[in-house]
């Protein structure tokens, strides 16, 4: 039998002071790049046109700059897109209709014989009425999702796992930010999609860990046991599974980053580091905080009532431990 | 033998035949998105305001000369906004009689009025304008269909989204151009008096009587490809509109060879229409106008009895084919405007389907090779159950004819990796409880009864997360949600269910158990 681990007894959970550090200075950072460098957002949300160009030979990005520059479309940038013979040209909104601008590309391009034959593979054109609608939008589905998360692990396990499942979660859509700022990618709808698969990737291993917790805190033995070393124990027994999902999650995303092809790339980046931290967040983040808040109303709870045991309060476990205390 | 195995077995084997029912022949059976096959996405937004708007001025027109008909004088209509028009009474003496015929009006309510000076607001009514919305939108979508049918698209779809929206969406198509400029055109057709009285001269100035327009006449010139345009002065009133057309045929310009005309004819009504109109009219100009542009002008030597005319304007043959579609489809109630547009080129399309199908192949080898390594017999099983996943995933898929999109590729790669994530949690719980010392058959029990809640659990959450990305979600990111959500109700199935059969058939037999292999 092959075991990644066995009888594992990290102990995670005594180190998670470090573990906050991390945390903070990775989040920092993220937070320092989306603020320095901000996001780049795709057409999807600025309103504007995309159009994917391929050449028959490599040409010259200058030149293709040149030629569009003669149309006095505004500001163009333009992108190699996986391959040298293929390009991405992005054009903010202007006053002609996306019929125009395609065609003007089309026609500009043609006139120039050094750039040699192309074929335009992709247009997109979103208005600014849509790109405005898109931008709201996205920003309720993220809110849905995170809402809806909160609630269920609030009805299934209480309040305070599911706000710590949030903070994770936050965590995790905060440096799935910052990676895409970091690495100078294009926030896009697909980018927006994979974040909220994270969202609800990363909750399913907190999920998991809560759910021992609670199971080992119903069985006798656990009485009298400090919730620092029970909450270390469910992490440890659960954490080959975590490991080893991950593992097949994180192998199938990074299969689709690197062959899925250029135009999936964005969206499996995100997945790809969504998956890591997701996985870390688990541990450090979900994990540590619940036991901080318990450890904190537990000793507001002695000091307030001396005598009474550290049997545990609210957690995710909750009344029933009270109960029994 | 446990508990009913065999019922078990029957319904997975039921599972199994449907699916491959449903999938059955696969290239016919799975719809792919535009992304896939290539073609054109577009959401039009249909601009009641402007039809309202005409349909005011017609009104106020009808209620002017309702007036004039019971003898009381009118000084002035003019329209005020959208949905209001406001009429100046010459003498507020005829106020009463104004008053009574706005109850032949039904449509029509008081917004604000002023006696002494004989000027009273009057708008349309709230529901007759919510109505009339309404009815806008649903003919420009029947209007377009109509001429997306005449174009001979395969698989067509418009719909309409929200209140003043119209999606459509036209796989596999090779000219998005052209299609674009089929479907954006308002072709509102219109036969229309040159005015003779003002000079063209004084209107180019901007001074144009109230009663006509200055509209212009393309010419392009053939030898040096320059293109003109002529002033011309119309009256604003139409003699006949292209809603009294019952065919429109392209034919071959006689007067200039190369070009294409199209032959229109009316119907009888129509075709006595203007029959009267060119009767009354000998000697003057006729201007024909299509969509606020003037097509030619020719003059009426007689009356015109058989209801046909030629539109005639330097056409090529696919032009002409374009206009003689709009013109049989009729014209759009109201302009639209492109809010947004996806066109794939067929190649990036096929690109992307091979990238994708690479990158789930290599990720199921993948995961597949990994949980045979790491859970020997008991991987089996769960590759077994991956593989059925699929199945299930891909019928279903057909059965509710989803979509699939490129997105939809990544969820299903990413399925992959997540459906084995059920069988991880209940093998390592058959391990731990192992671990403590429970038999074979006494772990197998426990981690899959203890296992469930997390499986359900965990489930949830990103179906959650799936539903809302389907709300949200456009075309693609859609696709992504459908086989995300598919692919994990398809996964609590054959984890839970699939797994836990093959469990009870190999360890929970008469047989004594020593070793289980995980």
């Amino acid at each position: 039998m092959i075991e990644l681990f066995r009888n594992p007894g990290f102990n995670f959970i005594g180190k998670r002071k470090w573990a906050y550090l991390v945390s903070a200075i990775a989040v920092l950072v993220c937070l320092i790049a989306l603020l320095t460098q901000g996001l780049r957002y795709d057409v999807d949300f600025t309103g504007g046109t995309l159009v994917q160009v391929r050449f028959e030979q490599a040409p010259s990005v200058d030149r293709i700059r040149a030629a569009l520059a003669r149309v006095g479309l505004g500001e163009v940038s333009i992108q190699e897109f996986g391959d040298p013979r293929e390009f991405i040209t992005r054009l903010p909104l202007t006053a002609a209709s996306s019929e125009e601008v395609a065609q003007k590309i089309q026609n500009v391009l043609g006139a120039e014989a050094s750039l040699g034959k192309f074929e335009i593979r992709r247009v997109e054109y979103v208005g600014p009425q849509v790109g405005r609608e898109l931008q709201r939008q996205a920003i309720y589905a993220v809110l849905a999702g995170m809402v809806g998360i909160l609630l269920y692990i609030a009805l299934r396990f209480d309040l305070k796992g599911g706000v710590a499942a949030i903070v994770a979660v936050v965590h995790d859509v905060l440096v799935c930010l910052g990676a895409i700022s970091l690495t100078h990618r294009e926030f896009s709808l697909p980018v927006l999609a994979a974040l909220l698969t994270i969202i609800g990737y990363s909750v399913n291993d907190t999920i998991v860990a809560y759910d021992r917790l609670r199971e080992n805190r119903g069985k006798l033995l656990q009485r009298g046991r400090s919730f620092v070393v029970q909450m270390n124990e469910a992490v440890n027994q659960t954490l080959s599974r975590t490991v080893l999902t991950a593992l097949t999650t994180f192998m199938a995303t990074g299969i689709l980053l690197f062959f899925g092809g250029k135009v999936l790339e964005d969206f499996a980046f995100v997945l790809f580091v969504g998956i890591i931290t997701g996985t870390y967040s688990t541990i450090y983040v979900a994990g540590a905080l619940v036991v901080d808040w318990t450890l904190y109303v537990e000793g507001r709870l002695r000091r307030s009532r001396p005598g009474r045991g550290a049997g545990g309060t609210a957690t995710p476990t909750g009344k029933k431990a009270v109960a029994k205390a | 033998m446990p508990r009913n195995v065999w019922t078990r077995a029957a319904i997975i084997a039921a599972v199994v035949l449907v699916s491959v029912w449903y999938l059955y022949p696969p290239k016919k059976t799975i719809n792919l998105g535009l992304d896939l096959q290539g073609g054109i996405h577009l959401v039009l937004g249909v601009e009641t305001e402007k039809a309202l708007a005409a349909q005011i001025d017609h009104l106020a027109a009808d209620f002017k000369s309702a007036l004039e008909r019971k003898g009381v004088a009118v000084a002035r209509v003019a329209r005020e906004g959208d949905t209001a028009f406001a009429v100046q009474l010459a003498s507020p003496q005829s106020w009463n009689d104004a008053i009574t015929l706005l109850g032949e009006f039904p449509s029509l309510e008081r917004r604000s009025e002023d006696q002494a000076a004989g000027r009273l607001v009057l708008a349309m009514r709230g529901s007759e304008v919510a109505r009339l919305r309404d009815d806008f939108v649903r003919q420009a979508v029947e209007t377009i269909r109509n001429r997306v049918d005449q174009f001979g698209v395969a698989e067509p779809i418009i719909t309409r989204q929200g209140d003043n929206r119209i999606l459509v969406q036209l796989p596999g198509l090779q000219d998005p151009a052209r299609a674009k400029a089929l479907i954006g055109k308002t072709a509102l057709l219109e036969f229309k008096l040159v005015d003779d009285q003002t000079p063209v001269d004084q209107a180019v100035a901007g001074r144009v009587p109230e009663s006509a327009e200055l509209l212009y006449q393309r010419r392009v010139d053939k030898d040096t490809k320059t293109e003109q345009k002529v002033p011309i002065v119309i009256q604003k009133r139409a003699l006949l509109t292209g809603a009294e057309l019952t065919r429109a045929e392209v034919s071959a310009d006689p007067n200039a060879p190369g070009n294409w005309q199209v032959a229109i004819e009316f119907n009888p009504e129509g075709a006595r229409r203007f029959g009267e109109a060119t009767e009354r009219n000998v000697g003057k100009q006729l201007a024909i106008v299509l969509d606020g542009n003037v097509y030619s002008a020719p003059r009426i030597n007689e009356r015109i009895p058989a209801g046909r005319a030629v539109i005639t304007g330097q056409f090529t043959v696919e032009e002409a084919r374009d206009l003689a579609i709009v013109l049989r489809a009729g014209a759009l109630p109201a302009p639209v405007q492109i809010l947004e547009e996806r066109t794939v080129g067929p190649s990036l399309g096929a690109d992307s389907i091979r990238q994708g199908m690479i990158a789930i192949a290599i990720s199921a080898l993948v995961v597949f090779v990994f949980m045979l390594i790491y859970y020997r017999l008991s991987g089996l099983i769960a590759d077994i159950a991956l593989g059925l996943n699929l199945l299930i995933l891909l019928a279903a898929m057909a059965a509710f004819g989803a979509t699939l999109t490129l997105p939809g590729i990544a969820g299903i790669a990413l399925t992959i990796g997540m459906a084995v994530d059920t069988n991880i949690l209940i093998f390592e719980r058959i391990r731990e409880e192992l671990r403590v010392g429970k038999t074979v058959r006494g772990a197998i029990e426990a981690g899959f009864s203890r296992a469930f809640r997390t499986i359900i659990d965990t489930h949830v959450t990103v179906l959650v997360t799936a539903a809302i990305l389907y709300n949200f979600g456009t075309g693609p990111v859609k696709g992504f949600a459908v086989s995300l959500f598919v692919g994990l109700t398809a996964s609590l199935f054959t984890a839970v269910f699939f797994t836990r059969l093959l469990f009870d058939l190999l360890y929970m037999g008469r047989r004594r158990v020593e070793a289980i292999s995980i």
